[in-house]
Order: structure tokens, then sequence, then C-alpha cells
């Protein structure tokens, strides 16, 4: 990959790659082990013309994203397990009012204050369900400190493609770990546009959908006067209180996501072909999952192992394929089994799923690893 | 107006004329406009509008002079006034 | 772009003035029979013709409640967010459309008790924003419960006996937390309150405008302060006009007096100004 190398941590890598995609507004709030984005945003933003601000919590942080991306400017936020609980209702807000912008959780070990300075991965199915009612949500993850700044950059346009909120779910060691990063030249960065009417403010109307189910945006202050809220909302953005409206926004918030599936969802595969058993892995726990991947492919055994990218919406129909031809999934997670449910689901009894729990504080040993290969 | 003696620039002034309109379905007969009016131009009337409610009538259309404060008093902006040109 | 601005604000035959400004097709609104919101919305809207900036350079901003439902009447940009968090939204928009001016339409239970710790912050902070406050001592749409305005004493639906709590004294929080622009006014000082609002729109920094009213449905009923009407004399008879003095010296009892005026008006450099001092655009 062409690009000038870098040895940078992963926290500074997200926030150069946010810089890159066209972020040019950070409303964020210090907390271990996000605090490193936001300083790096600090520094950066101004000498790009942007602005960063520093809120009085991260409910107000979200909220801050949310008004600097209605009015234009790409924003961000970064946080870890306790401000990302805080800003799970405004969060919903983005996904009613569909507001493109990034959440980075740099996940740490909880819950409630846990362990600040120690990683885990026990945010995963908050990140899908964390807000309330019912909603659907992109959220990627990232290995190392190359792999986040290239999801940082996938996260931002996504979020413009599809017109929501994206989840960053990364972890406390890879946001601390200092890695060579290649950061490709600008012109090398693909960067989705905002998809902005070219209907006049007569015929516009704020959430009439394209055929991709994403209704085009526009500038404030141009005339067209458009009126967003989070109550439950009809085609021209006014609050509409009855079942059928509520219908017909769901459906569309949530197809929105699913119709897409194919587009959104990016997975790796590694050695899968002729495994007899697949490792399910993302995140932190990738790094260990591959050296087991090579011990247990030492020892013969026929192990394969599916990275996942994207985390939310779900790998299914990848899992589904892989449950008829495999003997059984090893999820290594650094929580007590929540992607590992979703597997166990997916594979609907075709497949054995084995979760390699770990309570936090520190990632896996790749023995742990084997060892669930091995039982199997 | 009865005066003492005329004013000197009693044939300058000229006061303003206006006439009222009422919106009749958005209001909610608070009665505030009827209260206010300086001229007395308004009182609630029996009718009722089709949400139930007693709206005001004018009841001295002549007297309005244009102050517009049933305008800015009304909180559901149904009564305004027009101003008659002399 | 023609200014909508310009013209007078005459009423034509079967168009109320403020059509342009007004969501029509929404019409009639959903505020309670002598809620005088509507009158507070009402002279809003008529600030933003009188202030002859161009319609399309306002927006505005509001939050949960009976007040922030104003949001979707005005037929211009508006954002209804979630409880109490108004203020930071209108931040980040203010920050993305510097040239624009915010306006946040809501209530007390939202600014001040949910909202309260954002709302100081954004007052230290000297944003250009102009906030309305509509007081009315409650939280109106969920039934009256007891807010951090409601008077001492005071009968609400969760202090059946009695509120025990002090209540703010918000021109003086205002002034404290770093507003440049202070002033209360009551629903019955309808001209004033629209100059005011023009004078906060034209104010560079954060300007705070409460606006005393009442809850006639929930609030009055429950304190027997009688009907809307009823209400709005008394505060006629009770409320004083003391412009310039010292926000802690603004009372506010709603069985004795109700001090209104212009309590502050002074500059300060804007969240803008500092910043660019400091971080002067590079690019």
């Amino acid at each position: 990959m062409e690009g000038t190398e870098h040895f940078i941590m992963g926290d500074v890598a997200c926030a150069e790659a946010a810089i890159a995609s066209g972020c040019r507004f950070f409303a964020g709030y210090p907390i271990t082990p996000a605090t490193e984005i936001a300083e790096r945003m600090a520094k950066r933003l101004p000498q790009v013309g942007g602005v960063y601000i520093q809120m009085e919590d991260e409910m107000a942080s979200m909220a801050a994203v949310l008004g600097a991306s209605w009015g234009g400017l790409k924003s961000m936020t970064a946080t870890s397990g306790p401000g990302f609980s805080l800003m799970m209702e405004n969060i919903g807000l983005g996904i009613v009012m569909e507001v493109p912008c990034v959440v980075v959780n740099v996940q740490r070990a909880g819950p409630s204050t846990g362990l600040p300075t120690l990683c885990a991965q026990g945010d995963m199915m908050q990140a899908r369900w964390g807000s309330h009612g019912h909603y659907e949500i992109i959220a990627l993850s990232a290995s190392s400190p190359q792999e986040l700044f290239d999801v940082t950059i996938k996260a931002f346009n996504l979020s413009e493609k599809y017109r929501l909120p994206v989840l960053i779910m990364t972890d406390e060691v890879v946001g601390h770990m200092a890695e060579k990063v290649i950061i490709p030249p600008s012109n090398r960065i693909e960067i989705y546009p905002r998809r902005i009417t070219k209907l006049p403010p007569e015929e516009y109307l704020p959430y009439l959908p394209d055929e991709d189910m994403v209704a085009p945006m526009v500038g404030i202050g141009e005339g067209y006067h458009i009126h967003s809220t989070g109550l439950t909302h009809d085609k021209k953005g006014y609050p509409v209180i009855s079942a059928p409206v509520q219908k017909e926004m769901i459906d569309r918030l949530v197809c929105k996501i699913r119709n897409n599936v194919d587009d959104i969802v990016e997975y790796q595969e590694i050695e899968t072909a002729d495994a007899e058993i697949i490792i399910v892995a993302y995140g932190i726990s990738v790094r260990p999952a591959q050296k087991a991947l090579e011990l247990a492919r030492e020892k013969g055994i026929k192990c394969g192992m599916l990275k996942l990218t994207t985390i939310w919406p779900f790998a299914e129909k990848k899992i589904i394929e892989l449950a008829s031809q495999v003997k059984g999934f090893v999820v290594p997670e650094i929580n007590y089994g929540q992607i590992s449910l979703e597997v166990e689901r997916c594979s609907a009894g075709h497949a054995k799923t084995i979760l390699v729990k770990h309570a936090g504080g520190a990632i896996f040993n790749p023995d742990e690893i084997l060892e669930a290969v091995e039982k199997l | 107006m009865k005066y003492w003696r005329k004013p000197l620039d009693y044939e300058d002034i000229k006061i303003p004329r206006g006439k009222v309109s009422i919106i009749e379905d958005r209001c909610k007969g608070c009665s505030f406009c009827v209260e206010y009016c300086p001229r007395n131009v308004l009182e609630m009337s029996e009718y009722f509008n089709k949400k139930g409610y007693h709206i005001p009538y004018i009841k001295n259309p002549g007297d309005c002079v244009n102050c517009n404060f049933c305008e800015v008093i009304c909180p559901e902006f149904a009564i305004y006034i027009e101003k008659l040109e002399e | 772009m023609k200014k909508q601005g310009d013209e007078e604000l005459n009423g034509m035959p079967g168009r109320h003035p403020l059509s342009s400004l007004l969501r029509e097709d929404r019409m009639p609104h959903i505020w309670c029979p002598g809620c005088d919101i509507g009158t507070v919305f009402s002279s809003c809207l008529t600030a933003i013709h009188e202030s002859k900036i161009d319609y399309n350079n306002f927006a505005m901003v509001s939050g949960i409640g009976c007040t922030g439902r104003a949001a979707g009447y005005i037929k211009l940009d508006s954002f209804h967010t979630t409880h109490g968090r108004a203020i930071p939204f209108a931040t980040g928009l203010k920050i993305a459309k510097p040239r624009m001016k915010i306006i946040v339409f809501s209530g007390d239970g939202d600014l001040f008790t949910i909202g309260g710790n954002h709302f100081i912050h954004a007052a230290r902070r000297n944003i250009d924003l102009t906030v309305i406050c509509v007081n009315n001592f409650t939280y109106g749409m969920t039934g009256g419960q007891v807010a951090s305005t409601t008077p001492f004493n005071s009968k609400t639906s969760t202090t059946p006996q009695g509120n025990f709590e002090k209540p703010f004294n918000l021109p003086y929080m205002a002034a404290a937390a770093g507003a440049v622009y202070v002033s209360r006014w009551t629903t019955l000082h309808v001209r004033r309150l629209t100059g005011s609002i023009v004078e906060a729109f034209n104010k560079k920094g954060f300007s705070f405008i409460e606006v005393v009213s009442s809850c006639p449905t929930s609030f009055g009923r429950r304190n027997k302060l009688g009907s809307p009407l009823d209400i709005i004399q008394h505060f006629h008879k009770i409320s004083v006009i003391q412009n310039g003095i010292h926000p802690k010296d603004a009372n506010l009892d709603i069985s004795k007096e109700i001090v209104v005026g212009k309590f502050v008006d002074t500059e300060a450099p804007t969240f803008f100004d500092l910043l660019e001092k400091i971080y002067p655009p590079e690019m």
C-alpha cells in the first residue's frame, strides 16, 4: 500500500483518519482510554479549519455532534463504556433524525467504572441495542492501528451513505498500541460525499427516501425550512402520533440497513476453504486467534478464521453458509458471550458454538483459544 | 372625544382605523383579546366554533384604532387587524 | 434572496400577518385554551420579522415539553431534540453555521432542571445563542409535576402537599454563569418582550430571556389560580418593571410580586472571538 509510514497509536490513527475523511467537528469529553483521540483532534482540527469543543458531558457531546452534522460538518465523538451509556439517548435521536456522524467506543472493562485502563469487549450488544426502541445500527471493529485507520474512513463513508450514526467498537489495547500505520495520500482515500437533494424547496420532503431507502439531506438556512424531530414523524418530518406512521417509519429505518446488508457487511476469511473448525474473532482478539490458528494448523487441525470487520449488522449469511460446512465455531471474546450468541443463533444447530470467555482486563493467550479448538 | 379647547394639530392627527378579522376555527375562547382591547371593540359571543369554543365577535367594528394588541396577545394566531387606508 | 423582513406586518384578507413564518397546515396548535406559550411564540415570530434579518438566517431548536412543541410550528429550519439537550445541539449547529441566528425555545423544566448543566456551560462559553425560556413553574406536558422553578409551597402532582424546595432565580443564574443579555417579562408584556427578543438577536453572545407564563390546566388548577384570564390579570397587578437592577433582586413570587425588565446588557468576548484569537484559522 503506498503512502507515508507512521509509528502511531490506535487512537491517534483514528483521529488522523477522521481528519482525512473530512471530519471538521469533534465534541468530546475526556475518558480513559479514548482521551487521546480528543487530544489529537484538539491539536489537528484548528490546523484544518475545524473546531474542537470539549463539552460538559457525553450527552452534550453527542447532542453537539448531531447539531454540527445538521449544520453540514462531518462530526465525530469518542468515548468508552461509561460515556457510551450516557450517549445512548442521543444516539437514538441520531437514528430517528437520520443524522450522519461517527461515535468511537474504545472499550474498557466494565460494567460501571470497571478497569479504566484495561481492555475488554463487553459493549458489543450494547452497540446493537443500547438505545431504547427497535432500530438498526452499523458498528465496525478493528484489530490494529492500521485497521482502525481504515475502518474510521469506512465509518464516515457508511454514515453519509446510509444517513445514521455509525459506531466504531475498538478496545483499549488497539487504542493505546503503537504500530506502523501507512497513511495513503489524500487522493487515494475514497470519500463518500453527503447526499444533498437536487429538488427545489417546494418539492422536497425531508424523509422521502430514494430507491435505496435513504432520504437526501439539505443545507440548513437555504430556504428548505425543514423540521426534524425525535418524535415519530412522517415524510414531511412532522410528528404524527399514530401506529401506521410508526410502522412506516420503523420499516424504513430497519430496511434501510437490512436491505443493504450485502453492501455494508465486511469480513475476512482466513484458510476457511477446507476448515472443519472456524474461529470467529473481532477486535483485539483477532491477534491471539491468529496465533492459535497457526498452532492448530501445525498440529494438523483443519482450522480457519473468520475475522469480522462489521459487527452490526451481523454477518448472518456467512455464518449460515459456514455452519453447513464446519464441525463448529470457536468464538474468543473478552466478555461472557455476546457475539457468540449471534453465531449460535445463525448456525441454527448445524454447527456447535464454543465460547472462549474472558472477564476483561487482559487479552487472550493463544493457548486458551487453541485448547477450545482442540476440544472440538 | 370632548376637548376643553381644540388642539393646535387637530387637523393633522389622523386616528388610524383597522378592520378586525377572526379566524374562527383557531380560537380557543381564552378572551384575552376581549379583555385587553382598549376601545372595547370585541365581546365574547354565545356562538360555538367547530371545536366547541365560544369565540369573540366584533361588537363595535368602527372603533378599532389598529393598535394590534389583540393580534399580538392572541396565543392562537386567530385574530388580526388590517389597516384601513383613509 | 429577497429579504422577507422588508415588508410591514400587515394583515391581508383571510391571511394572518405572520403566515409566512407559521406552518399553517399544522394549525390549530396543541396548546391548551388560555395557555400563553402561543403568545410568546407569536412574539418571537414578530421579533424575527422586526429584526429585518433574512428569515433564512434563523433556525430554532427546542427540547421536550409543551414549549418545545413550538419548533414544530415555525416555518423555518427547526429541530425538536431530546429532553434538556436543546442547548448543546444548538451549540453544535451554531459552530457549523456561525452566521446563522440560532434560537433555543424551550421550557423551564427542559432548560433548567434536566438541562441546567448545559445552560450554565453555554452561558459560560458566551456562545451566540438566543435562549427564550417560557417559565410556567412546572412540567406541563406530563401533567404538572414539580420543577426547579416551582414556587415554594405550590401544589403539583408530585408534591401534593406543597413544594418544599426553593426555586431557582433564573436571571441571577444566567447572569452569574456569564450571559451578556438577561431579561424577564411576563406574557402580558408582549411588546416589550418582542423588543427584548429583537435586542437579543442583535446581541453578540449568550442572550437569555425568561418569560413568566402559567400552565392554567395543570399548575393553575391545582393552585387555584383561576381561569387563564384571571392569571394574566394577576400578572398585570403584581408585575413591576425595574430595568437595570441586579438580577439577585429580581424577585419572583407569584402571589406577591414579579419583577420584570432588562437586567443585564453587557459586552463580553464570545466563544468565536476567543476561539479565533487563540486558534487563528490557518486555512
